[in-house]
């Protein structure tokens, strides 16, 4: 006996809207005239998790967008970071929240994390045959676990392969060097504001090395976005909190740039 | 070749009618009230994890009685109907209305076409935004009709007395522990016993929380509006 239905939003479309499903079925290259997503990254700290992630998206050489957002809640206790192709990145992230919502609602439950991860990694496979013309998207995922109690990150390979790390990742084309960036800086256990701290630095550092990658912008007053993680849920880092750290770290690297 | 005996469509029409009324008697009730923060849904319920109340989009709630699987069906049909309309369009054109002219439509042909109608009958409830929207109540019978109510509603075995005890007691603007022990009060016009915390399912759609609107009353918080904390 087969039962009806199952709780899985991405397995109805498929069934019964199989045309509102991202289907990116391209000829040639298309790659260098679609924005991508530079920055994203991930780390665990006290409480839990850290997203930050920069705000640029890049067509080639020029820029197509300096607000664009690439940390999104998937639920309350976790969030999605996207790099690569901007257009099937924030279409995968949208279908991913809804496919955690509604899951939520049919059964009355939460997926576990490992459950949430694993299902992201089926929703980057499918986009396999985009990536290897050039559209590939590279999600960062984040979470609390309420099972164990402790913030964990996953990463993420085109054909889907998901990767645990234990302290931190970053991802899209400024990730060498955020990630070289936190390899110095992070440490374990630090408070929230250290937190925030190193994400900027790394995020600073990435504009610095990649041209994709878009640094703090104060004549705009456009500024990378930084999300925590914990017990109590998916919060933003107030712009302004973000504003003045960015102020800070770009004074103290004028000022030790003076005095050499 | 034997005939099969000839039913006029108006007596078939009323055994169903009559069927289904019998079965949906049978189950307990559930009133809904509009107090001054959104929408209250209480249904007695003694169970914690089979849900008579449930969440069926932002700003949507779903409540059923009558028979378990029937109303259940119904709701995760309402849950991938929102949910597959919200990712093709917006989240902000998921209405009350085109759900409940949906579940209106499904319940009328069951009715017509199947032998056996469903027993249930459903609410679908829409909280309006701070901008003045107004709430949305909309009652599904099930033989698909349809009404929309003001203020509050009943549904279930007795839910004509019910009604009637609403209709004398409802206050607008009611602050939201006013309206939980109204509501327990109503469905208590239908029982010998006075109901606790542990027998109810008690559900607001909350104008003030950002985005998803539906939030559980737990039985603790629940025994604290209701004034019957020890």
């Amino acid at each position: 006996m087969k039962i009806e239905g199952g709780s899985s939003f991405l397995e109805l479309l498929q069934r019964d809207s199989p045309h509102l499903l991202p289907n990116l079925a391209v000829e040639g290259e298309v790659a260098a005239s679609v924005p991508h997503g530079t920055t994203v990254l991930a780390m665990r700290y006290r409480e839990g998790v850290i997203m930050a992630g920069d705000r640029q998206a890049t067509a080639g050489f020029q820029v197509a967008s300096r607000r664009m957002e690439k940390i999104f809640k998937s639920d309350d206790l976790s969030g999605i970071g996207i790099a690569g192709a901007a257009g099937p990145a924030m279409e995968m992230a949208k279908l991913f929240q809804t496919e955690l919502e509604h899951y939520e609602k049919v059964e009355g439950d939460n997926l576990s994390l490992d459950g949430k991860a694993n299902k992201l990694s089926q929703m980057v496979r499918m986009n396999l045959g985009a990536a290897l013309q050039g559209l590939a998207v590279v999600p960062i995922f984040a979470g609390f676990d309420d099972k164990t109690n402790v913030g964990r990150l996953f990463k993420y390979d085109i054909t889907g392969g998901r990767y645990e790390e234990s302290d931190y990742d970053a991802q899209g084309s400024g990730s060498k060097d955020a990630r070289d960036s936190l390899k110095k800086l992070w440490r374990r256990d630090m408070t929230r504001d250290e937190a925030v701290r190193v994400a900027l630095e790394a995020l600073i550092d990435a504009a610095d090395e990649d041209v994709g990658t878009g640094g703090p912008d104060f004549v705009r007053g456009i500024f990378p976005t930084v999300k925590t993680i914990t017990r109590s849920g998916f919060g933003d880092v107030p712009e302004e909190d973000v504003r003045r750290v960015c102020e800070q770290i770009l004074n103290e690297r004028m000022q030790s740039e003076q005095r050499s | 070749m034997p005939l099969p005996y000839y039913v006029s469509p108006e007596q078939m029409m009323k055994d169903k009618a009559e069927y289904a009324r019998k079965g949906i008697a049978r189950g307990r009730s559930i009133v809904a009230l509009e107090y001054g923060d959104g929408i209250l849904l209480v249904a007695e319920n003694p169970s914690t994890l089979l849900h008579k109340v449930s969440e069926i989009y932002d700003r949507i709630a779903f409540a059923g009685v009558g028979k378990y699987n029937e109303f259940e069906n119904l709701r995760i049909a309402g849950i991938r109907h929102a949910d597959v309309k919200g990712y093709s369009y917006s989240r902000g054109d998921v209405t009350a209305k085109a759900l409940a002219n949906a579940y209106s439509q499904a319940l009328g042909n069951i009715f017509t076409q199947d032998i056996k109608p469903f027993e249930v009958e459903i609410l679908v409830a829409e909280v309006g935004d701070t901008n003045g929207a107004k709430n949305e109540i909309y009652h599904i019978l099930y033989d698909g009709t349809i009404e929309d109510e003001r203020n509050y509603a009943a549904m279930g075995g007795q839910a004509d007395e019910i009604r009637r005890f609403l209709k004398d007691h409802y206050q607008e603007a009611m602050a939201l522990d006013q309206a939980v022990q109204l509501g327990v009060r109503a469905l208590n016009v239908t029982q010998n016993k006075s109901l606790s915390e542990r027998d109810l399912e008690v559900a607001v759609l909350d104008r003030a929380k950002t985005r998803r609107k539906f939030r559980r009353i737990l039985a603790e918080p629940l025994a604290l509006l209701m004034g019957t904390a020890t």
